[in-house]
């Protein structure tokens, strides 16, 4: 009995301020402003594909982005020192301590024409990059601000693989390339597997990074639900339906990457 | 045990917490709270108020008209004084989020200038008491564009293309569009809307981006050239960077009005009303404008700042009547105009 007692606060929790909100948006998805039922903002979805289209390819590449840094760095880290260890995580979350819009604000004046990075380049007889107020800004400012949760749950789950299964892939004959391929990765999955969902689900609703980095040049989806909300039409019905569209593609991409995962871990047989 | 002892200290602290977030002893004469735009008064006046009144002030801030609309519609806090614009005040009139004021709990109405009373979203003025007023207008870095600049074709010429920022909000950049095609930015000609359209969807190529409070930095460093903004701002950044330049646009312009006003059900609205005579004052009103360079409605405020001011960025604070008859002020427009809006806008965007 007692373990449930301690679980209520946060079956009272998880009530009020997740599964209430959701329950909220799919009421108003389905309903008009005058409260009718209506699946016109279903059907109507339509014009609205180009928007989804661009959130999602660029959250997929800003995500791969984030694997591809994150892991080697998580790999990197876990063989690392105790102290070290320390030290690096502590440098890693030192960013998340600062306002996300001021993180943002500084890519804003690295990227620009005259910018950091131009006047460097400058300085060095380089050409000029072009950056911002493009989706490449977009891209970056995403990775930079979502990559620390690609990191930190990778490397915890790698940080946590027994050191005897090291040795005992070494006995049985694999080379560090082996051990890399056949222990590692396999064992690390679920980190990488919570660490996609970290970076993607935020990377996809995102409105401020394309706001500022993009320069409010194309409509991302988190741009177009907040219109919805708060734009001069004020049609929070439309904008929940896209955020319900949105949730049940985030849902669905989750099941099958998870389905993905679970295969891996019973062929490794853990 | 142990566990016992820590769940009831965890308990006591969260209690703790809690009382003394709602326990915010209201002053001995109660309490208002106010919803202002961000950066848009002097909060030095908080505690003269406070002093005076013996009322407390509790403050908030929103960040556009929409946003505090939808505050005000999904009624999940109490607000006694709101300071919408023109605009939204019509459409929160004709929606009946209003309560009529009380003039007789604000003897200082009769300094505001007359010319910001009875517009066209409050005709017969109950509702509203007018706090600020501005206009936008073109602001362009003098170093980097040698031209003399007069008017909004600046916005669409080829030659500053990739130097050029535009509004970020659909009724702004419309209004720019439709002013220099000689419309009103209020039409509900859904022609003249679309032609608008027309003119930003050939202007998107040229725009380096579409900003809003953004533009301080990207105007006052040089990255980008020529931008519409409100001339207040405009003053801030002429103190960061002396080669920016203010121009009214000789096809007129937009002229905007933030009025106090108190939304229906309000819990405290004898308090509103005398915190909204207080914002009146002509003492306050010059505080007021001080710290946010935009123009109060208070006339005697505007005349005794023009000792405070150069006479060319008294200017270009407080327009001139001549001006003013040049420029719009925006009214709520139907709800199948706001949805072309939209539609359009995210046409542009897409």
């Amino acid at each position: 009995m007692k373990p449930k007692f301690f679980a209520v606060p946060y079956v009272v929790w998880m009530a009020i301020f997740v599964i209430a909100p959701v329950l909220i948006v799919v009421f108003y998805a389905f309903t008009t402003a005058d409260g009718g039922f209506t699946l016109t903002h279903f059907t109507e979805m339509s014009r609205f594909l180009p928007v989804f289209t661009r959130s999602f390819r660029l959250a997929f590449i800003s995500t791969i982005i984030s694997i591809a840094i994150g892991y080697p760095v998580a790999y990197i880290l876990s063989r690392e020192g105790q102290r070290v260890q320390r030290l690096m995580i502590m440098l890693i979350m030192l960013p998340m301590w600062m306002n996300f819009l001021l993180r943002t604000y500084a890519w804003m004046s690295i990227l620009e024409n005259t910018g950091l990075l131009n006047r460097f380049l400058a300085f060095l007889g380089l050409p000029q990059l072009q950056i911002i107020n493009t989706p490449t800004a977009v891209v970056i400012g995403m990775v930079y601000n979502f990559l620390p949760f690609m990191i930190l749950p990778i490397y915890s789950v790698i940080v946590k693989i027994d050191k005897s299964l090291y040795e005992a892939a070494s006995d049985l004959g694999a080379n560090t390339l082996g051990v890399f391929r056949k222990l590692v990765i396999p064992m690390s999955l679920p980190g990488v597997l919570s660490g996609i969902m970290m970076v993607f689900v935020p990377a996809v609703s995102t409105f401020v990074i394309s706001q500022l980095l993009g320069g409010g040049m194309v409509m991302m989806l988190g741009d177009l639900i907040e219109m919805q909300f708060l734009g001069s039409t004020y049609n929070p019905q439309l904008g929940s339906a896209v955020a319900l569209v949105m949730m049940v593609i985030v849902i669905l991409f989750m099941y099958v990457m998870n389905r993905f995962g679970e295969g891996e871990e019973k062929a490794v047989g853990l | 045990m142990k566990r016992k002892i820590c769940i009831v200290i965890v308990i006591c602290l969260l209690a703790a917490l809690t009382v003394s977030a709602c326990g915010e002893a209201a002053g001995s004469n109660g309490q208002v709270n106010v919803y202002n735009w961000g950066e848009y008064i002097d909060k030095d006046i908080f505690r003269i108020f406070e002093r005076e009144t013996g009322i407390k002030i509790n403050y908030f801030e929103f960040q556009s008209n929409e946003e505090l609309y939808s505050l005000l519609k999904t009624g999940s806090t109490t607000v006694d004084v709101i300071i919408p614009s023109d605009y939204m005040i019509g459409r929160l009139i004709e929606e009946g989020m209003l309560e009529e004021l009380d003039f007789s709990n604000i003897p200082n109405f009769s300094l505001i200038d007359p010319k910001y009373k009875n517009l066209e979203f409050d005709p017969q003025n109950k509702f509203s008491v007018a706090y600020m007023t501005g206009t936008v207008g073109l602001i362009y870095n003098s170093s980097m564009i040698s031209d003399e600049i007069t008017s909004w074709s600046s916005l669409f010429d080829e030659r500053y293309s990739g130097q050029i920022l535009m509004f970020d909000n659909p009724r702004d950049a419309f209004g720019i569009a439709l002013k220099y095609l000689g419309y009103s930015q209020n039409t509900v000609n859904e022609d003249e809307i679309r032609e608008a359209y027309d003119l930003l969807a050939l202007q998107k190529p040229l725009l380096q981006a579409y900003v809003m409070d953004q533009i301080f930095f990207k105007l006052e460093s040089g990255e980008a050239a020529i931008g519409p903004y409100y001339a207040g701002d405009y003053l801030f950044m002429y103190e960061n960077n002396q080669d920016l330049v203010f121009v009214r646009p000789v096809e007129g312009s937009n002229f905007f009005v933030d009025s106090m006003c108190i939304p229906i059900g309000a819990a405290n609205k004898e308090n509103a009303e005398i915190f909204i005579n207080f914002m009146s004052r002509t003492d306050i009103a010059l505080k007021n404008m001080a710290e946010i360079m935009y123009a109060s409605a208070n006339f005697e405020a505007a005349e005794q700042f023009a000792n405070e001011l150069e006479p060319w960025e008294y200017e270009i604070m407080f327009a001139s009547a001549e001006v003013l008859a040049n420029c719009d002020v925006f009214i709520h427009l139907p709800g199948h105009i706001l949805a072309l809006y939209d539609q359009l806008w995210i046409e542009l965007k897409r």
